[in-house]
């Protein structure tokens, strides 16, 4: 029976991994996702497994590719500034169908911006991780129990898939501590069998080829439209979401990771002064829950999304309804948190009611 | 009838790229006889480059990785992290290994990672058409510095072996040139004494070949190699920088 231990968010991401038969981790230091990377390498060595701190975190990504290639559970971590180096690693391996986890634990931005909790990397994440035609997998967990179901999750579908995948979280979830049950039963055996990594051919089959390059145009085109083919399908299969009081509701707010947890409290003090406000919480931002919304808006009046940025996800609510509804925003940037007080006075707003 | 001469098993048979008087076919060559002769193709991982060599994953037999310009080291020590057991190649040229990737040349040798890389240092950036390289020497007129390289504004070229030689973590450094046949061998030992250090599990191993670029210095096959002998080889002298092997068995003695 599995115990319940009090663990960091940064802690539990790192502990997950390894859970998930992850013994490879590259990482550079910054914060807030420092004690992620602290703790593998405490853990690590213990259990035969690589921490290797890079020279940068391009190198690092770079590492990963190259495990990744080899067949293995490979995993990095870095924080918004590090990341945008890591763009160029993900973009060859999204190229290369190579399958790796990366975690965000976003703070402020643009530039070196600050240390504090954001959401600002949405975008970059959801848009565009890297230069090319690509998707990576997105997930937001909120509370630290989902960060370690979500990493296993993701390494699954990263397999499945033949694609990177990405935690992305925030300073506020990787530094705060809640109680969490480690899933130790958690099985590598669902890895499924790589049979085109590239882990030297023992003289037992053609050699295995692991690249980006193609220099004929029509058969990159080629090539990325069969790998949107599988996007397509993983848009269809594989979106996750929560909805809090969601059923009947006529104001429905959507927030993800961090800002969810102040939203929900919000939506329960809307409720008990009467106002049918709701929840939609997107668990995976790409692919994003549109089928969930495109539901909800057939019902509810209006939308609102919080987030810890100036509005990025707010753009993908408005598709995902096809703009039938209203949809407003309310958020705070640069490392400030929204309060629920603010978050109940914008569903007030939608109401119509005074402020 | 003995076979007395024929294309190493661990070269693919196919027709490689490369422009006429291209010195990467013949190191191409000396890597793969260097592997058959081993035995270490079952258990070979190799990484290619950006630039001219880049092609070189559908040219050797083993399996093989396309790593981003110039990351080729930290695409290796990913793999031979995850596979200790395997033998990890790069194959890189000047602009890949000395510019953009100098970070991870410099740092996977520190490291003392167990790979090896074969550099090819034609002093120009091949594929993109001729550009100053941080190895093109002092007045290489090149589509960059068309006047010359003027040391005072683009600076002074790169002596990896030299540089890379003073980290604890380089087990071996080697430069060698291909321009003639006495050459082609020792270049033949070195790529084998670097593969075997990896093979003793000591550490970064690196063979620097002296190569010649024709097409983009713009001199016929011949002349290139002339070129290269009278300007290449004054500035990067060839030999032996760093070999641990030795200086363990004289610390011995």
């Amino acid at each position: 029976m599995a115990e319940r231990v009090l663990m960091k968010g940064n802690e539990a991401l790192a502990e997950a991994a390894i859970q998930a038969g992850c013994r490879n981790f590259f990482g550079y230091p910054i914060t807030p996702q420092t004690e992620l990377a602290a703790y593998m390498a405490k853990r690590m060595p213990k259990i035969g497994g690589t921490y290797l701190q890079a020279e940068s975190e391009v190198a690092a990504i770079n590492m990963v590719q190259g495990a990744a290639a080899a067949g293995v559970r490979a995993m990095t971590s870095s924080s918004s500034p590090g990341i945008s180096l890591k763009t160029e690693g993900i973009s060859y391996m999204a190229g290369s169908d190579l399958p790796c986890l990366i975690i965000n634990v976003q703070r402020g931005g643009p530039g070196l911006g600050g240390i504090q909790p954001s959401q600002a990397d949405y975008w970059q994440a959801t848009k565009a991780p890297g230069h090319g035609d690509l998707h990576i997998l997105v997930f937001a967990p909120s509370s630290v129990q989902e960060m370690v179901d979500l990493v296993g999750h993701a390494y699954d579908l990263a397999d499945k898939y033949r694609m990177p995948a990405m935690i992305l979280a925030d300073g506020l979830l990787g530094q705060m501590m809640e109680p969490v049950v480690l899933d130790e039963s958690r099985s590598v055996k669902t890895m499924p069998k790589k049979e085109w990594a590239a882990c030297g051919h023992n003289n037992e089959r053609k050699h295995n080829i692991i690249n980006s390059l193609y220099l004929q145009a029509s058969e990159l085109e080629e090539l990325v439209k069969k790998r949107f083919e599988r996007y397509k399908c993983i848009e269809e299969k594989e979106p996750m979401c929560e909805k809090y009081m969601a059923e009947d509701a006529e104001y429905i707010v959507v927030a993800y990771g961090a800002s969810a947890r102040i939203a929900k409290a919000a939506v329960k003090q809307a409720r008990a002064n009467g106002i049918k406000a709701g929840l939609i919480r997107p668990i995976t931002l790409w692919p994003f829950p549109v089928k969930e919304l495109a539901q909800a808006a057939e019902s509810a009046k209006s939308f609102l999304s919080v987030e810890m940025s100036m509005g990025q996800m707010v753009d993908d609510i408005r598709l995902a309804i096809e703009c039938s509804r209203p949809v407003g925003f309310f958020g705070h940037t640069g490392g400030i948190i929204p309060t629920p007080a603010e978050v109940l006075d914008e569903i007030v707003k939608m109401t119509g009611g005074a402020k | 009838m003995a076979i007395v001469f024929q294309k190493p098993k661990a070269l693919t048979d196919v027709p490689t790229h490369y422009c006429p008087g291209c010195t990467h076919g013949i190191i191409h060559r000396l890597v793969a006889e260097c592997i058959d002769e081993l035995g270490i193709e079952g258990k070979a991982v190799g990484v290619a480059p950006v630039g001219c060599a880049v092609l070189a994953y559908n040219y050797f037999s083993c399996d093989m990785i396309q790593a981003p310009h110039g990351r080729a080291p930290a695409v290796a020590t990913g793999v031979k992290r995850s596979l200790p057991d395997s033998f990890v190649f790069t194959y890189q040229g000047d602009g890949d290994l000395a510019a953009i990737g100098t970070a991870e040349t410099v740092h996977a040798a520190t490291r003392g990672e167990n790979i090896t890389v074969i550099f090819v240092n034609n002093a120009i950036y091949g594929m993109t058409g001729g550009q100053m390289a941080p190895t093109s020497l002092p007045n290489q007129v090149t589509q960059t510095t068309p006047y010359g390289r003027d040391v005072k504004t683009a600076g002074y070229p790169i002596r990896v072996c030299e540089m890379l030689s003073t980290l604890d973590g380089t087990a071996y450094a080697e430069r060698v040139s291909v321009d003639c046949v006495k050459n082609v061998n020792r270049a033949k030992k070195a790529i084998k004494k670097a593969f075997q250090t990896q093979l003793a599990g000591k550490g970064f191993s690196i063979v620097e070949v002296v190569s010649a670029c024709p097409t983009n210095w713009g001199f016929a096959p011949n002349d290139a190699l002339q070129w290269l002998r009278d300007n290449m080889l004054p500035y990067y002298p060839l030999g032996v920088y760093k070999d641990k092997t030795a200086e363990e068995a004289s610390n011995n003695e």
